[in-house]
């Protein structure tokens, strides 16, 4: 059958093309051109080509030590985040009451922390844990604790990491608790029946209906580690010294503290691509996980088209020729 | 393997308080003996997988004693009862193998490795599902899967019971068959007690040797198939069972004799002593009424119209407000749209308030 061509029809994708380019690709055309030369101000550029990202990625500048240094704090930070907030978070799921007004009492409690502005949480722990004012910092350093996020590296890093932790294990617990209510009552009784124990039930049951939430749950919670800036520059203003000196600190610092449009602008776009590079390694090593086992354990003849390793989640559920 | 004996067993949702027409099941008092092969049956809502439920622990009840071996275990929860059960829909642990999902309830009571081999390849031979034992047990057919799930509910060689929860809800008809025959088959040669429920009267009556009938959260007659088909103990299983169900038509009974619009009909036996009161009816199954001309003496109905079963017809007829079917000989047809019927007194049972009652000879 014969389509009808009509170019017209690009007359309808153009608002949506407009849109999107005044609202993001000429913004990020901008930094673009400002990657790639240098000003002085009075509107003065010079062309610089790839200069400045080859600076950024040379750690005997000074441009590249402070950029590596920050990200590598800002790897392990959401390192730190993620191996405490997504175990922590599942427990707390798995504890939540299944029932009655318990529930909705839960649910409140948990979305709390998550309305309220990032700027606000900064304030809150900063005055918290001040050992002069503050409740956390007082107590601790009356118990004989010296402890002190302006001067101490490790009570900044602690300080910034239980604030992040009491921010945002909420949405990792919410998720879970949204995979684990759609868990089929059968499951558990079918489980209680083969006289599974609790930590059974969690392996064979709860952890594999979650694993799509806790997919969900990583890259939301690794994006915006990775991605932090207001807390931690609310608590610790990036120190003592740069210990707490996130990327998005840095790039702030270059970009309005410096005024270096050209260094910061080459260092948003790397930042930028690194968020893009890993969420997709993250997303497509993690429903790749499930396809693959299956793939492998299908029986002899390959005839199963497998998944393409794209973006493509959803395991094909067709059913097979099988047992019968 | 045990005997199980229910003792004034009785739940209600709503707590003991609650009214007793509200209980979800009302109080029943009997005993499954070792090795059999029951069927619950009985229509969606009559309390059959409570009573199932009950039985395996996944509900306490509010009253009474269920005991396994006249050991009191009621209180016991699921995992320390020796019970195991089948659901309506299968239940797979999909990051295991199928020889896993079915290892796993031996392995989670900490039989040796050994044993668990033996035992799970005796059952995936039983089931046919030795090639796929190594596979991941993940995209399946429903059969398949449900295969898995019956597995595992058969996999202990000791439990005292295996209860099956409208297992093949899910499966194709034809399907279905075969795998009843074999877990018919399953029964004879692994000796465990069965107990089966459905709401499919054919399903019922083709696995088990004796069923149990429950209606309205009763348990209203339990036997052998030929003993709900030919005396029901309440109006109820009458209906429910056979395909048309029993004839119930209101009467009055004296003595010998029934009267039914009028006209009166000759009983087997003698009931004198019929509760006064009560709601007399009688209940004769279509096989027993023949359709044939009308003539003097017989009870005349109008005739509605004839099924055709393949091999019986059934004439749908009307006496007054009560609606009969009646055995049609071949051929038969009626001129006029009326008929008469022909009772066979041997096969007409009386019933006070839907409950049977026993003439004297």
């Amino acid at each position: 059958m014969d389509k009808t061509v009509n170019q017209k029809a690009w007359f309808l994708v153009l608002p949506v093309f407009l849109v999107v380019a005044f609202s993001a690709v000429l913004p990020l055309m901008t930094v673009v051109n400002y990657s790639m030369q240098d000003t002085f101000g009075n509107n003065q550029f010079f062309w610089n080509g790839v200069g400045w990202f080859k600076e950024l990625l040379d750690p005997s500048t000074d441009l590249g030590g402070r950029f590596l240094a920050s990200l590598g704090r800002n790897l392990f930070f959401s390192l730190v985040i993620l191996a405490i907030e997504v175990p922590l978070g599942i427990v707390v799921a798995l504890s939540m009451p299944r029932q009655g007004w318990p529930v909705a009492a839960c649910l409140v409690t948990l979305a709390l922390p998550l309305l309220i502005p990032w700027n606000v949480v900064g304030t809150i722990w900063q005055i918290f844990g001040r050992p002069d004012i503050g409740l956390l910092g007082y107590v601790l350093n009356h118990v004989g604790l010296d402890y002190n996020y302006v001067s101490n590296d490790i009570d900044a890093w602690v300080t910034v990491i239980v604030m992040d932790v009491w921010h945002w294990t909420s949405l990792v617990a919410l998720l879970c608790y949204a995979g684990l209510k759609s868990i089929p009552d059968a499951y558990y009784q079918a489980a209680q029946i083969d006289g599974a124990s609790r930590w059974a039930v969690f392996k064979a049951i709860q952890l594999p209906k979650m694993n799509r939430v806790l997919l969900i749950a990583v890259l939301l919670r690794f994006m915006d580690s990775f991605m932090i800036y207001t807390e931690p520059f609310v608590v610790t203003g990036g120190g003592p010294g740069n210990s707490t000196t996130f990327v998005s600190i840095e790039l702030v610092k270059i970009a309005l503290g410096q005024f270096d449009l050209g260094k910061a602008a080459a260092l948003s776009l790397v930042y930028n691509l690194i968020i893009l590079i890993v969420c997709w390694i993250f997303y497509t090593v993690m429903t790749n996980a499930g396809v693959e086992r299956k793939v492998q354990t299908e029986s002899k003849p390959a005839v199963e088209p497998k998944p393409s390793a794209g973006l493509k989640p959803v395991p094909a559920l067709k059913p097979k020729e099988g047992v019968a | 393997m045990a005997r199980i004996d229910l003792v004034d067993l009785a739940h209600s949702y709503g707590g003991n308080d609650a009214p007793q027409e509200s209980f979800a099941l009302k109080p029943v008092t009997m005993t499954w003996r070792q090795g059999g092969a029951y069927a619950l049956l009985g229509p969606s809502g009559c309390g059959k997988t409570t009573l199932l439920n009950v039985i395996s622990g996944i509900i306490t009840p509010s009253r009474g004693k269920i005991l396994f071996d006249q050991q009191d275990i009621t209180p016991l929860s699921t995992q320390k009862r020796n019970i195991a059960q089948v659901f309506q829909f299968p239940v797979i642990y999909d990051t295991m193998t199928v020889g896993e999902n079915l290892a796993f309830p031996l392995k989670n009571r900490g039989v040796p490795k050994p044993e668990i081999d033996k035992r799970v390849a005796e059952i995936g031979r039983l089931l046919d599902l030795e090639p796929y034992l190594n596979r991941k047990a993940t995209r399946l057919t429903a059969d398949a899967k449900q295969k898995i799930s019956l597995g595992r509910g058969l996999v202990r060689s000791d439990v005292a019971a295996v209860l099956f929860d409208e297992p093949l809800t899910v499966i194709d008809p034809e399907l279905k068959w075969q795998l009843r025959s074999k877990l018919k088959a399953l029964h004879r040669e692994l000796d465990l007690t069965m107990i089966y429920v459905t709401h499919d009267q054919t399903e019922a009556l083709t696995f088990a040797d004796t069923v149990v009938v429950m209606h309205d959260g009763r348990v209203v007659q339990s036997g052998t198939p030929a003993e709900l088909f030919d005396k029901p103990a309440h109006t109820f299983v009458g209906y429910f069972i056979g395909s048309p169900g029993m004839n119930i038509l209101p009467a009055e009974v004296k003595g010998r004799e029934a009267r039914v619009d009028g006209h009166v009909i000759a009983l087997n036996r003698s009931y004198d002593n019929l509760p006064a009161g009560a709601r007399i009816e009688i209940g004769v199954r279509p096989e027993f009424v023949d359709a044939v001309a009308p003539v003097p003496g017989l009870l005349t109905a109008k005739i509605e119209r004839i099924d055709d079963l393949g091999r019986i017809r059934f004439a749908r007829v009307r006496v007054g407000e009560a609606k009969i079917a009646a055995r049609a000989p071949a051929g038969f047809t009626s001129s006029d749209g009326n008929v008469g019927l022909k009772f066979n007194p041997a096969h007409i049972h009386v019933y006070a308030d839907s409950l049977l009652v026993e003439g004297a000879a």
